[in-house]
């Protein structure tokens, strides 16, 4: 299993930029930490998640 | 004596023309800031009225936050499709953040972001690190903390604080370059709660005789509810506002964004044109000669 922002998915391995792919973000601006450490957006590619990371996706929304 | 009425007003007309500078702009490191209000991108009732707000307040930066799952709205649209990013500088926040470890995460997850859109607020971050939820007030102790990492990290660091003015002067020597206090808690309007200790912050941060240094930046930041707020702060010598609830919950957030850049403008005059002290007893704004009262 791997956890994308809160829930598992039925993933035991996957490259974190075919999971993007799979989700219709690889084209979001988005940013990446898994298991809290910030993968930089031109390491992604390389980027291969194993069984049990913890991931979280997120983008710009409003704020003051 | 019609004809020296006459006299007057060509005499007046013949007078040289005093002219009143325009507001400079506000530089803080490499990012240039043509206005001195800074205004969130939270809150409002949807994304048109936000774009419109922003144009109507002046801004040349905003604020964002660092969310996950919300990538986009109902619509599928993104915050970015609304925001010129070649037009304003986009300041990521650290909103939510309770610890000082979570806040360094949200500042390296939007500097990864702004990076990809090559805007100049990709090393920037406002930082946040918030006490508890009922209050929001910062916590001084994880704000501190997270400010040397971030600094230490390259990050130029825009530090929301409260108002208290050691902690100011706390922060500015923890590399941040800029202190934003706060008027008074975020989204509740209240204005500047305590003028007294915002200036303070602004006398130990800004003037020489108190070991400050006036081109240091002080932005006040959060509570802001009318435009009369914005001018307050700005006759207290702040360098600028920085505000959100109040243009976006407003009736009429774009009116409203309008009201608070006139605000800004007339308390940046004010503050440099030198205010009359304030006095007890009153003292008449016409001559008593001539009168013919009470003859």
């Amino acid at each position: 299993m791997i956890t994308v922002n809160g829930e598992q998915i039925q993933k035991n391995t996957i490259l974190l930029t075919d999971l993007l792919l799979q989700m219709n973000l690889s084209d979001q601006l988005c940013a990446v930490e898994v298991n809290k450490k910030l993968i930089p957006f031109r390491e992604r590619d390389a980027y291969q998640l194993l069984e049990g990371d913890d991931v979280e996706i997120v983008s710009l929304v409003g704020g003051g | 004596m019609t004809s020296k009425l006459f006299h007057l007003l060509e005499e007046d007309e013949e007078m040289p023309t005093m002219t009143i500078n325009a507001i400079p702009e506000l530089q803080l490191e490499d990012i240039t800031l043509t206005s001195r209000l800074v205004v969130g991108t939270g809150k409002y009732p949807d994304y048109e009225t936000m774009q419109a707000a922003l144009e109507a307040s002046g801004c040349s930066a905003v604020t964002v936050a660092v969310r996950r799952e919300r990538l986009v709205d109902s619509q599928g649209r993104s915050i970015l499709d609304f925001i010129d990013c070649d037009k304003y500088t986009i300041l990521p926040n650290t909103a939510g953040c309770f610890s000082a470890q979570d806040a360094v995460r949200v500042a390296r997850l939007g500097r990864d972001i702004l990076e990809q859109l090559d805007n100049a607020g990709s090393s920037w971050v406002k930082l946040e690190v918030l006490g508890d939820k009922t209050t929001l007030l910062p916590d001084p102790v994880g704000t501190l903390e997270a400010c040397r990492e971030l600094v230490s990290d390259g990050f130029s660091v825009m530090c929301y604080t409260s108002d208290d003015p050691i902690m100011a002067t706390r922060i500015r020597d923890a590399g941040a370059t800029c202190v934003m206090p706060a008027g008074s808690p975020i989204g509740t309007g209240r204005g500047i709660a305590n003028p007294c200790a915002i200036q303070l912050c602004i006398d130990l941060l800004k003037k020489p005789e108190h070991g400050g240094d006036p081109s240091y930046p002080v932005i006040v930041d959060a509570g802001v509810g009318t435009p009369s707020d914005v001018t307050v702060a700005m006759e207290l010598g702040a360098d600028g506002v920085l505000l959100n609830t109040g243009i976006a919950h407003a009736q009429d957030p774009v009116t409203m964004a309008k009201a608070m850049r006139l605000a800004c403008d007339a308390g940046y005059y004010g503050f440099r044109s030198g205010r009359i002290p304030r006095k007890l007893h009153a003292t008449a704004s016409s001559p008593w000669d001539g009168t013919i009262a009470g003859e």
